[in-house]
């Protein structure tokens, strides 16, 4: 069982999810899995809401459709939703490809659930994640059947709710951009002013702009990262104008992005070569760090591989346990699972030859 | 008219255990039959077809041996006695 001060480290994979639960006292690391073998779980989440310890996964089975399930004893036993909980109207024309992202809904619901989806949509739980229902605002949006899917498919990847307002939310949608609610999701608008889509003529469209990953700095609402596809961005004002924070990385190609969790200076991201080869760039191994809001960018490397090391990390394949001191993870898609107990400047091996991984979260245990 | 719809080990939990249902189908084709389960086993049913209505594309459904992709789909007709089965494709994680 979970006990307070854990830390775990939610890896999902192509194949199946693992589940490592570290006691950091006694230097003990545990491992289940693979949960669900042979099943796609490109979503994982812990929700520590209302006295739960429990962990929601999207998974995907080539034959049989998704659906969100979760456990209360860290995988012992599994829900199993047999009607399917994720699943479009029927007149919304749409049928469920897979659940890319699960996120509680703010400390003030502890019951509220978002699922973005491919097709993009955005799903809403309003009972801890047993049933989903279809947010009709941003279905109905007039951009939305004009998005086009990416190389991942169209999918609606990111879902942020502002942990002192939850009716504020934005999501990003590759490709479709971001876009914000003020009002729990019954009305959306853009928030990608300033992210170029370099794959059009207009570099910057009124929308189908590729953002990879939005991350939200702590203690500064008005405040994000953004990795795009080309391009590397935060924001100081919700998401109303973004500026190239690309200062000093290899590339400014990348997929995930990851805030600290309580300074809202610092970020990490791991830049990839280019959209066509989407490996570390220079056969190097490297996460970069800012610590000043993206003026600059430093290579953090101790205990990654330097040499011949093509690595690609994935839009959820980075994460942080929330933790003081915070610890970070990611896993790529050759199946290596690296972490930091000290926020970036050495990095352990902590796991190898898993299926790749397509989502790394983790929680420190309150 | 009555119709033996066979079912693979995995979706056998979805409908109390067993590996063969007798249905009472309410018309004469695939796809009516797949209805049919919609209305008495529906944790089945939305395993093999989605919100659309299309059946999942590795789920094969077989009439009597012969896979439906040959014949007329789920517009094939069936017949009183009919054997059908459900199988997953080849594919897989």
């Amino acid at each position: 069982m979970v006990s307070s001060g854990d830390i775990l480290v939610l890896v999902g994979t192509t194949k199946g999810a693992f589940l490592f639960r570290t006691d950091p006292e006694h230097g003990r690391t545990e491992v289940t899995g693979p949960h669900f073998p042979g099943e796609a779980i490109y979503s994982l989440a812990y929700d520590d809401r209302a006295g739960r310890r429990r962990v929601l996964a999207g998974t995907e089975s080539s034959h049989w459709g998704s659906v969100v399930r979760h456990t209360d004893d860290l995988g012992a036993t599994w829900t199993d939703p047999a009607d399917g909980n994720v699943r479009f109207p029927a007149d919304a024309g749409a049928a469920l490809t897979r659940v890319w992202q699960l996120t509680p809904g703010g400390d003030e619901h502890p019951e509220v659930f978002y699922a973005g989806v491919e097709p993009a949509a955005l799903f809403r739980s309003g009972d801890g994640g047993e049933t989903f229902e279809l947010v009709r605002g941003l279905w109905d949006h007039p951009h939305r059947p004009r998005w086009e899917p990416g190389g991942g498919g169209l999918c609606l990847h990111t879902v942020l709710v502002d942990p002192d307002d939850p009716e504020r939310i934005w999501v990003a949608i590759s490709t479709g951009g971001v876009y914000h609610s003020e009002d729990g999701g019954k009305s959306w608008s853009t928030r990608h002013q300033g992210v170029r889509a370099q794959f059009f003529p207009d570099q910057h469209p009124e929308f189908g702009q590729c953002v990879h990953k939005i991350a939200p700095a702590a203690g500064r609402p008005q405040r994000m990262y953004l990795q795009n596809h080309w391009g590397l961005y935060r924001t100081d004002d919700a998401g109303a104008q973004w500026m190239d924070i690309a200062n000093g990385v290899p590339s400014d190609f990348g997929f995930p992005i990851v805030a600290h969790p309580s300074d809202p200076e610092t970020a990490w991201c791991i830049p990839l070569t280019s959209d066509g080869f989407r490996c570390t760039a220079e056969g190097r191994a490297r996460v970069f760090r800012t610590r000043d809001a993206g003026e600059s960018w430093e290579p953090l490397t101790a205990g990654l591989p330097q040499e011949q090391a093509y690595l690609t990390v994935l839009r959820d394949g980075f994460g942080n346990d929330g933790g003081d001191p915070v610890g970070l993870y990611f896993g790529t898609r050759t199946g290596e699972l690296f972490g930091s107990a000290d926020e970036g400047d050495s990095w352990k091996l902590l796991a190898e030859w898993l299926p790749p991984i397509m989502c790394v979260k983790a929680a420190a245990v309150r | 008219m009555l119709v033996h719809l066979h079912l693979p080990g995995a979706l056998r939990q979805y409908a109390g255990g067993s590996g063969r249902l007798d249905l009472t189908a309410a018309g004469a084709t695939v796809a009516e039959l797949l209805e049919t389960l919609g209305g008495a086993y529906p944790g089945v049913h939305q395993r093999v077809v989605d919100e659309l209505g299309c059946l999942r594309r590795h789920v094969n459904v077989f009439v009597n041996g012969e896979n439906i992709r040959h014949l007329s789909g789920v517009a094939t007709p069936l017949r009183e006695g009919d054997e059908v089965w459900l199988l997953p494709a080849v594919s897989g994680g």
